[in-house]
């Protein structure tokens, strides 16, 4: 037998559904943590994020109609496909970031336990943030909680898998869409992700991803005013102010977190009153 | 009627007239079309092309749902386009059927919108499927009610069936009633004519007939305005001029909804016709929501970041 030639993975992004080169054309190389050549992903600009901005706004709608228990389905069986390909991410962990095969293995089961978890928050977290309010007349008075509409986020650059899906999972909990920036120096779990994504029946749009340098891509989000809210945990601190002046402009809800916990499902959801009277 | 010398009313005429036109090489048509599209316009061109864009657009709307409310909405949408920026151009025309004709210039009338004109849909539009007499009474209906354009629609049927003579008396008998009260647009719905050629044929004999312009679709049936197909158009246009030195004005119609694509629109035109044909007098585009993402990316060239449809009105 003659010496095979390798079939390399083109990393591409992954919006509305679909796997398109970046618009720009242009792409930057991911090296091993010893230095070695990796990969290729493509460097995403500000035209990748308005069109990832377009299919998020467009999938919204039906997304946040949904009900909880389809949007927790779906997220358990997104856990479910991560859980069949644990070996291609523990390898890709390994080779990015050259931590032990054992961390990797921790980080990619934690992921799965993690989107389990979040699953399982989709019909509670009403009921933990909504109230039902004592009124004196003839009528109920409910606070329903909902979704906050396009959320940009960044992930930060490690875990590069748990941290991606600590930043996406809870947003998309409440029936938010959302565009987020993976890691630089470690995409590549993020983009198997999304063909993880992409076998999982979750809507076309509801999550979109983007490689390539927060420098270029958070301002843009920031300023953008088809973006309702941000999660910034993956932007260095030093950033944070320039971001939040920018999304001003259109009120954004800009947050940023440590931990996962039920606090993040909240952040992107709002409190709408929606008055019931009896007898009509 | 002298039909610019080229047709003398009679069947074998235009036959001999219409057999006497070229073939349209369809690979190369799709080359060029696909080779023009890929031109990029930016900054400062691009916000000409914006603005000029906007002049051209004829603001349709045509729905069983409409309802004097939507037409007075979109009127005043004609007038001003971003009620927050009144540096924005009015567009080309408020498109709209026959019955809402007279709301739509009583409305234009009463907020300043004078200089905007009514179009309005007749012979039986979207299908042509009518007896001549109601299609005339048709035109006419929409005339006295305030109409300075008349979008018409051929008999498809006909035309497929090599009728080409009854196609052509029929344009003939609408621009009569026209005269010289209303511009008349022919639609071909060349999306039902199927093959370049059809569309090249459709174009010669409406012009000879008497069109102002020439309309791809009415908008419900896709494929509708592809660049091809107006190029296909744009180039019997440019033909036509050099034949009888007048200018027929061209309008696409049908699933033009970016400003990408109304910029490529523009790209075609510039580059086939020439830039006497860039305005609003000889080219038009027949859309809806293009109107929205026109005013969102003069915004973004303005402010400097994206906008949201959630800043300009609903449709």
């Amino acid at each position: 037998m003659s010496n095979r030639i390798d079939v390399k993975k083109t990393y591409k992004l992954y919006i509305n559904g679909a796997f398109p080169r970046t618009e720009s054309g242009r792409t930057y190389e991911v090296k091993s943590a010893k230095g070695a050549f990796i990969a290729n992903p493509c460097l995403a600009s500000r035209k990748d994020l308005r069109d990832a901005v377009v299919a998020a706004r467009a999938a919204h709608a039906g997304w946040n109609k949904a009900t909880a228990y389809n949007r927790g389905q779906i997220l358990y069986r997104i856990a479910e496909m991560l859980e069949g390909r644990r070996a291609q991410f523990v390898d890709e962990i390994v080779a990015v970031t050259g931590v032990t095969k054992v961390k990797a293995e921790k980080e990619v089961t934690d992921s799965v336990d993690r989107l389990v978890w979040y699953a399982g928050w989709t019909d509670k977290i009403a009921s933990l943030s909504g109230s039902t309010n004592p009124v004196a007349g003839p009528f109920y008075n409910f606070t329903i909680p909902e979704s906050v509409g396009v959320v940009a986020a960044i992930a930060p650059e490690t875990p590069s898998l748990l941290g991606l899906i600590d930043v996406v999972a809870p947003i998309i909990t409440s029936g938010n869409t959302v565009i987020v920036l993976a890691s630089t120096k470690a995409p590549l779990s993020a983009m198997t992700f999304a063909e993880v994504l992409a076998t999982s029946d979750l809507p076309h749009g509801v999550i979109n991803i983007l490689t390539g340098k927060k420098e270029e891509i958070a301002p843009w989000m920031a300023s953008h005013m088809d973006i309702d809210a941000m999660d910034i945990s993956g932007v260095p601190a030093k950033m944070h102010s320039e971001i939040k002046v920018a999304g001003a402009e259109n009120l954004k809800r800009i947050h940023s977190f440590k931990s996962a916990d039920p606090g993040r499902i909240i952040a992107f959801m709002e409190a709408k009153t929606v008055w019931h009277p009896i007898g009509l | 009627m002298s039909f610019y010398g080229l047709v003398d009313g009679t069947e074998a005429s235009l036959k001999s007239y219409l057999n006497n036109l070229s073939g349209v090489d369809q690979v190369g048509a799709e080359a060029r079309a696909a080779m023009l599209a890929t031109r990029s316009i930016k900054t400062t061109s691009k916000r000409w092309a914006i603005e000029t864009a906007i002049t051209m657009v004829d603001l349709t709307t045509l729905e069983g749902a409409d309802t004097p409310g939507k037409v007075k909405a979109l009127c005043t949408k004609a007038v001003r386009p971003d009620p927050t920026d009144s540096s924005v151009p009015s567009v080309g025309a408020v498109c709209v059927y026959n019955d809402m004709v007279s709301v739509a210039r009583t409305h234009l009338d009463l907020i300043g919108g004078q200089h905007v004109p009514v179009a309005a849909v007749s012979t039986a539009f979207p299908s042509g499927r009518a007896s001549m007499p109601v299609k005339i009474q048709d035109t006419q209906d929409a005339i006295d009610a305030g109409a300075a354009e008349i979008d018409m629609v051929i008999d498809r049927g006909a035309f497929l069936a090599g009728r080409y003579i009854d196609v052509f008396n029929e344009i003939v008998q609408i621009k009569e009633v026209c005269a010289d009260k209303a511009h008349l647009k022919v639609i071909f719905e060349t999306g039902e004519l199927v093959t370049y050629d059809n569309v090249r044929k459709a174009s010669f004999l409406a012009m000879a007939a008497g069109a102002d312009f020439i309309k791809t679709s009415t908008g419900k049936v896709a494929p509708a305005a592809t660049p091809p197909v107006v190029l296909v158009m744009l180039e019997a246009v440019r033909d036509f001029y050099e034949m009888t030195n007048t200018r027929i004005g061209v309008k696409p119609a049908g699933g033009i909804r970016t400003t990408k694509d109304a910029i490529k629109q523009l790209v075609l035109v510039n580059e086939t016709v020439g830039p006497d044909w860039l305005n609003p007098k000889l080219f038009r585009i027949g859309a809806s929501a293009l109107l929205n993402d026109l005013l969102m990316q003069r915004m973004k060239l303005d402010e400097g970041y994206y906008s949201s449809p959630q800043y300009v009105t609903m449709d």
